[in-house]
């Protein structure tokens, strides 16, 4: 229809038709360009990241391939071992928190009252600190000697005089939650109002009429509805949390790891030996991912049904 | 919305049982007093940093802490502008972001545009492959980018060394963003242009690019602020001011004998005070665009 008007030989006019309508190779061309570039800047590091892996030194010009030895030392290794462990509870914990905090904000500013729109944002103010940021006025104020946090702990004699939570490993670990917990509960919360907001009126309103309570509401209407999101957000926020590094780089020092942390300190913080063993505990994480990935997945599979 | 109607009705429940009347005025001081519970623990922190950062000297180290400051001092905000290496960060930060984000944008808008409006095999595909980057840790990237940018692409220590592994963020919220918001908009502007002569390239130009903008910008400012928040790439592929991003600088900013709390305060506040601002103003947006693809999607 479009080349119609416009006088050109009727081979080029077959062609730019076809392309016109969309069906023919133009979507694969705009789509291209973020195909290579996603493959060329994930994909490849990614995959190269486990070639590297059964290297016995990537950062030698001489490197020997020597199999699966690395994982065997990582998991040899009693410090990798806990670094898993730290890294499970603090996901546990944290994105337990953060769902749960999170849907009772996302219930709470559902409604229609004054200055809701400025609540909305200043929830949404430590969502948008990097993370590293967060940790560093978080650190602030565990500092033991000015820190309010610190102070206020010690006054409710959770913490003895001039101690800070940052001395024990737990204390780290409950200090990095307690942090990821005020910079991301935002986000759920914000996840889940968005689902809250497309849940019909109607369904509380016959809901109502029959008698139901608010506790029966919620547990009828408002979790079914509100499942396919909150999954979702749980997803990414799992995700997210597996790979903490930004907290405890800057709350735990090298005393507390997590896997990525672990990672990190391997492959640039020690000689060059250690780079693929910190390579392969990234790989590992990797896998870990991908294997709750597809429980999700599988997840939203089931329940959707 | 839904709890208004959903309080009414329970109320009034309720109503007809109890006694009418002051339940639900209990009910609303509940609800207020925990918004601004809410309220107050998301932004006591910032307080206490910007609290922190104009205090000086003396009181700083003061044991209790002071809540209100009783000194007034612009003094560390100077300290840390006079610092050629932070004012160099900053505008490390925001060239690497803006450089990524409008990158994204050509790229990803186009993906997206297809995505959206027309039909071809793979849709699914291109969607999977999009979203699966997002669960691939960024820790397990660093390793060979470091190896290729140190080894046969000699680009670390360069604002390039950041801005490609920083694609990996901004695409994928590019192009779910730009999808949702295509798909929201009315084909029947497009097929009116197109009936009128314009191809379907041109109707994009002319009718859909002018409609999106405020899609554009919003996606814009989540690729932004991603952007300015990384860490682990800015840690691992730079090592100094020459590219360094500012949230790097910021933990290397650890004094020798004591830690400079009044400087990281005020470094803190400066890097964070654009994002708030934005954030602020533009709150809707952004909550349209972090909330696009996990509830339509």
């Amino acid at each position: 229809m479009a080349t119609q008007a416009v006088e050109v030989p009727k081979t080029r006019q077959s062609l730019r038709e076809r392309l016109d309508l969309g069906n023919g190779l133009t979507p694969y061309f705009l789509v291209l360009p973020t195909i290579i570039l996603i493959l060329a800047v994930a994909a490849y590091p990614i995959l190269n990241s486990i070639w590297l892996s059964f290297l016995d030194n990537p950062l030698s010009p001489v490197a020997h391939f020597i199999g699966l030895s690395n994982y065997a030392h990582l998991f040899a290794d009693s410090t990798f071992r806990g670094s898993i462990g730290v890294t499970f509870l603090f996901t546990i914990i944290s994105v337990t928190l953060e769902t749960l905090f999170g849907l009772g904000i996302a219930l709470l500013i559902n409604g229609n009252f004054p200055g809701r729109g400025l609540v909305r944002a200043s929830i949404l103010v430590p969502w948008a600190f990097p993370t590293v940021i967060s940790a560093n006025i978080w650190l602030l104020m565990y500092n033991d000697r000015t820190g309010i946090v610190s102070y206020i702990l010690q006054q409710l004699h959770i913490l003895a005089p001039g101690a800070t939570l940052l001395e024990t490993n737990g204390g780290i670990i409950a200090a990095t939650i307690i942090t990821d917990v005020w910079k991301t509960t935002p986000f759920m919360a914000l996840l889940l109002l968005a689902g809250l907001q497309v849940i019909p009126n109607e369904m509380y309103e016959a809901a109502s009429v029959d008698g139901s309570t608010r506790w029966q509401q919620f547990w009828m209407i408002t979790l079914p509805m509100l499942w396919g999101p909150l999954v979702i957000a749980l997803l990414f926020r799992t995700l997210a949390s597996l790979g903490v590094f930004d907290l405890f780089y800057v709350l735990a020092g090298s005393q507390v790891q997590t896997m990525a942390s672990y990672s990190y300190n391997y492959m640039f913080t020690r000689s060059t030996f250690d780079f693929a063993s910190g390579v392969s505990a990234s790989i590992v994480l990797f896998v870990i991912g991908l294997i709750i990935s597809l429980l999700f997945t599988q997840l939203m599979r089931v329940t959707q049904r | 919305m839904a709890v208004k109607e959903q309080v009414y009705p329970g109320a009034q429940a309720r109503a007809r049982t109890a006694e009418p009347g002051k339940g639900i005025e209990w009910r609303k001081v509940g609800r207020y007093a925990a918004v601004v519970f809410v309220v107050f623990v998301s932004l006591a922190p910032l307080y206490w940093t910007f609290a922190t950062s104009v205090k000086s000297g003396v009181e700083l180290n003061v044991s209790p802490p002071t809540l209100v400051p009783h000194s007034f001092s612009l003094e560390n905000y100077a300290t840390d502008l006079g610092l050629s290496t932070f004012t160099r960060d900053l505008l490390n930060s925001a060239i690497i972001a803006a450089i990524t984000t409008i990158l994204a944008l050509i790229v990803g808008v186009l993906c997206a545009y297809a995505i959206a409006r027309m039909k071809f095999r793979g849709v699914a595909i291109v969607l999977g492959i999009t979203l699966s980057v997002q669960m691939i840790p960024l820790i397990a990237m660093v390793g060979p980018l470091f190896v290729f940018f140190t080894g046969p692409l000699p680009i670390y220590n360069t604002y390039a060394a950041l801005i490609i592994p920083d694609l990996v963020i901004t695409l994928p919220i590019t192009v779910w963003f730009m999808t949702s918001f295509f798909r929201d908009l009315p084909p029947d502007l497009e097929e009116a242009a197109r009936v009128d002569g314009a191809s379907r390239l041109r109707a994009l130009w002319d009718i859909i690019v002018p409609l999106t903008a405020p899609g554009v910008f919003a996606s814009a400012i989540l690729s932004f602020i991603a952007v300015w928040n990384d860490f682990l790439f800015g840690l691992t592929l730079t090592t100094d001011e020459h590219a360094q991003p500012v949230t790097v600088g910021v933990t290397r900013f650890a004094g020798e004998h004591t830690i400079p709390w009044g400087e990281i305060a005020a470094a803190a506040v400066i890097v964070t005070i654009p994002l708030v601002i934005v954030v602020l103003f533009l709150q809707k947006r952004i909550v349209a665009g972090l909330t696009a693809g996990a509830v339509k999607g």
